[in-house]
């Protein structure tokens, strides 16, 4: 079974659709022992990570996130929460990945939000096991995590190159929308799914 | 770099997309939900679905048609259509919609897009615009091209971004249903005053027209209806014709 943690952080359909669509089981929960009993972990969020880091205080999970020991994916603003802090409302998150989460600076001609189809490059790990360098996934976002030892997947906007996913033990994440990334993003999930 | 996107948008009417067929009325053209798995499996980018029904029934018919999409496509689509209140985007949302449209309800109310960006985020509100040029003024219409507002679209377009809206869907009136190419120039002086993503919508009869659009009139995505529902151009056909033609696309 695989626990979605349910902590409002905006809208977590995408995730348990994409779910469904793959014929996974899996329950949305804030229930700390069923998130700890859990084979995996998902970790959404859409949104401002300052208010999705104080929603998952508010409800007593950052410990318990922390402290898993199965695979735990999270997704975008869920990603951003396991750094080590984000600009986004100058929040500290739970540091788990070793790198801080920043706003694009402006460029000309470079518009942000980041939103839309990018290519993913320097991939490694069994995350990304049979997906192709130069895939393209779903991003929607104006805050990034920079380049760290934690780096599985590149992405590029503009002039700076950062996280597209984060890997430390049994934490992944993704900046990029797997559940809206096609088949590319159904392989992606599917490979977490298969850790 | 961000790829540019081709959108397939199908009209649905009682669950069924639908195309006007030179004012003798609709045709059917299959299943919202098929269509969507179909253009997604074929590339497409994005989808947008749009509610041309009229009545209340067919409203309710149509929310529960967006749960049905959300759940068996693995791309993000946007709905639009009849959007007019704080109420409808977050029903919307509630069933799985990746984005919303407005159209003339934001113009009769322009801070709907303020209230939906601000509750929401930029990136759930698009802000679509339908306009005619008249007498060298590209003049803001409603309802389908049928009424004329006092807005400019250049001026609303920009004030649409002020508000938040994370992008503009803008359809020239006077190319849509032409298949001639779309309203280049427009796009790029759009692109050129704008910091959000520009969709082209209106006028694609051919391959060349899309890349137009995309290179000199450097929208960020294409929009188009009919040359997809019918065949006339596959996904993949253009797909890899706009890569030989350096534009940017995930293939």
């Amino acid at each position: 079974m695989i626990a979605i943690v349910d902590y409002d952080a905006g809208n977590i359909k995408s995730v348990t659709n994409a779910l469904e669509r793959l014929g996974v089981e899996y329950t949305l929960t804030a229930d700390p022992a069923l998130i700890r009993s859990a084979e995996k972990v998902i970790l959404p969020g859409v949104g401002n990570a300052a208010a999705a880091m104080e929603s998952l205080r508010a409800k007593g999970l950052e410990p318990v996130v922390m402290s898993l020991r199965q695979p735990v994916l999270g997704i975008c603003v869920g990603m951003q929460l396991m750094c080590r802090r984000s600009e986004e409302g100058d929040v500290r998150c739970m540091d788990i990945f070793d790198c801080e989460v920043r706003r694009f600076v402006p460029e000309p001609g470079i518009k942000v939000p980041h939103m839309g189809w990018n290519s993913l490059g320097n991939l490694s790990g069994k995350l990304f096991a049979d997906v192709p360098g130069g895939s393209c996934v779903y991003f929607v976002h104006s805050y990034y995590a920079g380049l760290c030892p934690d780096t599985i997947a590149t992405c590029r906007h503009g002039g700076t190159l950062f996280s597209a996913a984060l890997k430390y033990e049994n934490f992944y994440g993704t900046q990029f929308h797997p559940e809206k990334s096609g088949a590319v993003g159904e392989r992606i999930l599917m490979n977490f799914i298969g850790l | 770099m961000v790829a540019k996107r081709i959108i397939p948008c199908l009209d649905v009417k009682g669950g069924l997309v639908v195309k006007g067929i030179n004012f003798e009325g609709l045709r059917e053209v299959g299943d919202a939900v098929e269509m969507g798995v179909k253009y997604s499996e074929e590339g497409a980018d994005e989808l947008v679905y749009l509610d041309i029904s009229a009545s209340k029934e067919d409203r309710s018919t149509f929310t529960e048609l967006v749960e049905r999409i959300a759940l068996g496509i693995n791309i993000p689509f946007t709905v639009g259509g009849g959007i007019s209140s704080m109420d409808d985007a977050s029903r919307l949302l509630d069933r799985g919609a990746d984005k919303i449209s407005v159209n003339s309800a934001a113009i009769a109310n322009p801070k709907l897009i303020s209230d939906i960006a601000d509750r929401y985020g930029s990136q759930f509100v698009v802000c679509a615009i339908d306009a005619k040029c008249v007498e060298g003024v590209w003049r803001v219409t409603t309802h389908g091209g049928s009424r004329m507002t006092e807005r400019e679209l250049f001026s609303w377009a920009r004030e649409a971004q002020e508000r938040g809206a994370g992008e503009i869907l803008f359809t020239s009136m006077d190319h849509d249903g032409t298949k001639t190419g779309y309203a280049c120039e427009q796009y790029a002086m759009l692109e050129d005053m704008l910091s959000i993503p520009v969709i082209a919508s209106g006028g694609a009869g051919s391959v060349a027209d899309i890349v137009d659009v995309l290179t000199r009139g450097r929208a960020d995505a294409a929009l188009a209806a009919s040359i997809f529902h019918y065949g006339e151009i596959p996904i993949p056909t253009l797909k890899r014709a706009l890569a030989e033609a350096g534009v940017p696309v995930r293939l």
